[in-house]
């Protein structure tokens, strides 16, 4: 049984450390940046979008291949030490991950009712209040890119296989463990592994939609 | 009311893309008055509201409140928070009746917050409503909604843009006598913009009238409705106005 080896929690364990880390880092950068892009009116703004939303086609194999340059013993950051572990690893997943957050969480707040922010500073909101205002009334929109963020990162294969290595115990993660068993023609684990996957995106975003429903502070 | 000036505006520009004005060649509101400000739809009523809340700088001219410079970039928020806008098209938050009328005094931090909230609710018939999401309301309601978050901050000045247009005649008297008698106990300044000649005439002590962007007439409301000094303010309240 896949599910009683100790290989398989470790993996799945390991995934969502990954990944969740990549989503917090991502989402604590990505927020602010896609409110405050989503609010400006500069000249450059439509340019950044299109930067943005190319970096949500980033291919993950070219985020490996640029992270490995940069990581190996002659690159710039060798010094890190990062090479074949789990820091890479959430390294790349929040490359990924970034563009989905500022992009989903820009559109989710220009979408807001433009009057909505004079009439919030008519009302004595200071800017950072209207921000937060702003924010909370396009919550659901940026859960949605909070969600994007984690489905994009978990299923991810191409970069974390170059930089982690795929290590057994240490950087296996679950689309690696899969790509490694389907190769073993070791079909029953491989399938028990995409159908964790697929398991733990479901229950991430049943807590995101379970989010979106429920109240915040004003 | 005094007759001391709050706001003095003196040959007011602003400019809206190529075709429109408005030009205030002068203007006192007078702290603790009712200011009527009338003219028909696209006068330039709500420019001018939004000139005098400091969310727009004029192109030209000047625009002081208690004799300091009006500039919407560097008003204080103190300063801020003591003007009040209720805007023609209000946007509520999506939350309930209740956490939209608190709203303005969550961000002040004030105090004995429910029971001002209660209370303004109460003088606006909108206690039922108080627990309703507000994105369940009709037109007339939200509007009430946003007279009520304004006044439950208790401004030194309110500012109204046609702040009963989607309201039936009920409780545009209730909104109208629950407006002036606020206005009394606080001394509030209020400049209320309609297009409704006889509210004007209801609710101002003194009245103005806008027209394509200029400002024509100010005066008492009683002179400005019987005897107007300037033949577009007759023709405009006798109804024989073509614009």
């Amino acid at each position: 049984m896949p599910f009683l080896a100790i290989d398989f929690w470790s993996i799945l364990w390991l995934s969502l450390r990954v990944s969740g880390t990549a989503v917090l880092i991502s989402s604590f950068i990505g927020i602010p940046c896609g409110v405050w892009l989503g609010l400006s009116r500069h000249r450059g703004k439509r340019l950044l979008s299109a930067v943005i939303h190319t970096g949500m086609a980033f291919p993950p194999v070219v985020v490996g291949l640029v992270l490995y340059i940069l990581l190996s013993r002659s690159g710039p950051l060798a010094f890190l030490g990062w090479m074949f572990t789990t820091e890479a690893m959430i390294a790349a997943q929040t490359i990924l991950a970034l563009p989905f957050v500022i992009g989903i969480t820009m559109s989710a707040v220009a979408a807001v009712h433009t009057e909505l922010p004079a009439q919030l500073r008519t009302l004595g909101a200071s800017e950072r209040q209207c921000r937060w205002t702003i924010l909370r009334e396009s919550r659901h929109g940026v859960l949605l890119a909070v969600a994007a963020a984690f489905g994009r990162s978990i299923s991810e294969v191409g970069a974390v296989l170059i930089i982690g290595g795929n290590i057994q115990g240490h950087t296996r993660v679950l689309t690696t463990a899969i790509v490694l068993e389907t190769g073993k023609g070791n079909f029953e684990f491989a399938l028990a592994l995409g159908g964790a996957l697929l398991l733990m995106a479901l229950l991430v975003n049943l807590i995101i939609v379970q989010l979106q429903g429920s109240r915040l502070p004003a | 009311m005094t007759d001391e000036a709050l706001y003095r505006l003196r040959d007011l520009r602003k400019k809206h893309g190529s075709t429109f004005t408005l030009h205030v060649h002068r203007l006192d509101v007078r702290r603790g008055e009712m200011l009527g400000l009338l003219g028909p739809t696209g006068a330039g009523k709500s420019t001018l509201l939004r000139l005098l809340a400091g969310l727009e700088n004029p192109t030209g001219g000047d625009i002081r409140f208690e004799d300091f410079p009006f500039v919407s970039t560097d008003l204080p928020l103190p300063t801020r928070r003591r003007i009040t806008l209720v805007h023609q098209r209000p946007v509520l938050l999506t939350a309930s009746v209740r956490l939209n009328v608190e709203y303005g005094l969550r961000l002040r931090g004030s105090r004995d917050r429910a029971r001002k909230v209660e209370e303004v609710l109460a003088r606006l018939g909108l206690t039922e409503f108080a627990s309703q999401s507000a994105q369940t309301l009709s037109g007339g309601q939200v509007q009430l909604v946003a007279l009520a978050r304004a006044l439950v901050i208790e401004p030194d000045v309110l500012l109204l843009d046609e702040p009963t247009a989607h309201l039936d005649p009920t409780h545009v008297a209730r909104a109208e006598e629950t407006i002036r008698q606020i206005q009394k106990e606080r001394r509030m300044t209020v400049v209320w913009a309609t297009h409704n000649l006889f509210q004007a005439r209801r609710v101002a002590v003194r009245t103005s009238l806008l027209l394509n962007g200029q400002l024509v007439e100010v005066a008492s409301t009683e002179e400005f409705f019987t005897n107007p000094s300037d033949t577009r303010t007759a023709d405009f309240v006798q109804g024989r106005m073509m614009y």
